[in-house]
């Protein structure tokens, strides 16, 4: 599916920009994007050294363990095959902890250290397992109880009340996650998107 | 006073985890010291496996939108949303949202300045940014940082989720505000 979306991507945005008369504004694209993403990734360095520096302490600390067992009985259903004292669980919650709070820049590294936990249990290292896809979708459609940044640039536009959005925002991301969780459940069953053999004669060369 | 609650949640909120997680694992004896830079050792080898990852996404993301396709799927899908009352001015918000963060927040601050913060169309726009992630951007680097090139269905119970969550924005703002 990824192959098919970027593919369409780029085929639709050149052939378009084609007609369009954009072509070079296609180009430009095409070369600040790169850059962009070089920069973003870069930029990450700092960041991520803190929160992974942070998360560090806080598992040697047995921190996260205590965590991970008391939301056990939300993990352990969303996640049955990650063992449930496994650290990845204690990384995942604390993502979404991140999330739920609007820590956007706390809650990619946090999400990145529970990638790299989820990947120790994946036996096949290119091919995503269905707890992935579920934390991924999870995180996409996050709960989020303070949109900090939304309500920043709404007090900065001058908003009687820039805070009015939030029951709404809550309403929204219950719904988006519920339906996250539905949709991944039910899509890791499907024929399509089963892990073929051939991924699993690459996995064990 | 709500607005209040949440400023210090948002003020205090970061500055309180970097004291509390330090802090429990002074007292149960962990040298935080080393256990802080053994960990943050792995940030920058995280930052560069991204980086292939994200510059593919981002191209391909930057290509659509400078081609001008965004406006031809406006167009095409705008008969569509106008039956659940999303307004034409919020669809372009809608389809960049999953595409680019960036760009989702330039739209959407076009249109509190052009429309007020008050105004249906800014609260909606202010709700759509606030309750649906850059699935596009979080799938490239999430992935990416493991190496993870087979997506599975990830992508499209992302979309699906981001859908449901942006309908649900405009339905709950036409009942609350309108």
């Amino acid at each position: 599916m990824i192959n098919v979306v970027w593919f369409l991507f780029i085929a639709i945005g050149v052939i378009v920009g084609a007609f369009t008369g954009n072509i070079e504004a296609v180009t430009d694209a095409a070369v600040s994007s790169a850059r962009t993403a070089v920069d973003l990734s870069l930029g990450l360095i700092g960041v991520m050294a803190l929160w992974l520096g942070i998360m560090k302490i806080a598992e040697e600390s047995g921190l996260i363990k205590t965590i991970a067992k008391a939301l056990r009985f939300i993990m352990v259903p969303l996640f049955p095959d990650v063992p449930e004292d496994h650290p990845a669980m204690g990384a995942m919650i604390m993502n979404m902890a991140a999330n739920v709070l609007g820590l956007g820049n706390a809650a990619t590294p946090l999400g990145l250290k529970a990638m790299q936990e989820l990947q120790e249990l994946n036996p096949h290292k290119d091919t995503a397992s269905n707890a992935m896809c579920t934390f991924l979708a999870i995180n996409t459609s996050s709960v989020t109880l303070i949109p900090a940044s939304v309500i920043a640039i709404r007090a900065a536009a001058d908003s009687t009340n820039p805070t009015e959005i939030i029951g709404p925002v809550i309403v929204a991301t219950l719904a988006s996650t519920i339906a996250a969780v539905i949709a991944v459940k039910l899509l890791q069953r499907l024929p399509v998107f089963q892990i073929k053999t051939e991924n699993l004669e690459e996995a064990t060369k | 006073m709500f607005a209040d609650v949440v400023n210090v949640i948002s003020k205090f909120a970061i500055p309180f985890i970097l004291l509390t997680i330090p802090a429990y694992g002074f007292f149960k004896k962990v040298k935080v010291y080393e256990a802080f830079t053994d960990g943050a050792k792995e940030g920058f080898n995280t930052a560069v496996r991204i980086i292939p990852y994200l510059v593919a996404m981002l191209v391909g993301i930057g290509i659509f939108r400078a081609s001008g396709a965004m406006e031809i799927l406006v167009n095409l899908v705008s008969p569509i949303t106008s039956l659940i009352g999303m307004p034409g001015e919020v669809l372009p918000m809608a389809i960049m949202r999953p595409l680019s963060g960036g760009g989702a927040s330039g739209i959407m601050s076009e249109m509190i300045s052009t429309h007020g913060p008050d105004s249906l169309i800014g609260r909606m726009v202010s709700v759509m940014q606030g309750s649906t992630e850059t699935t596009f951007y979080v799938l490239a680097v999430y992935f990416g940082s493991v190496a993870i090139k087979k997506t599975r269905h990830a992508l499209p119970a992302g979309l699906i989720a981001d859908v449901v969550g942006l309908i649900t924005a405009v339905l709950v703002v036409r009942l609350m505000f309108a």
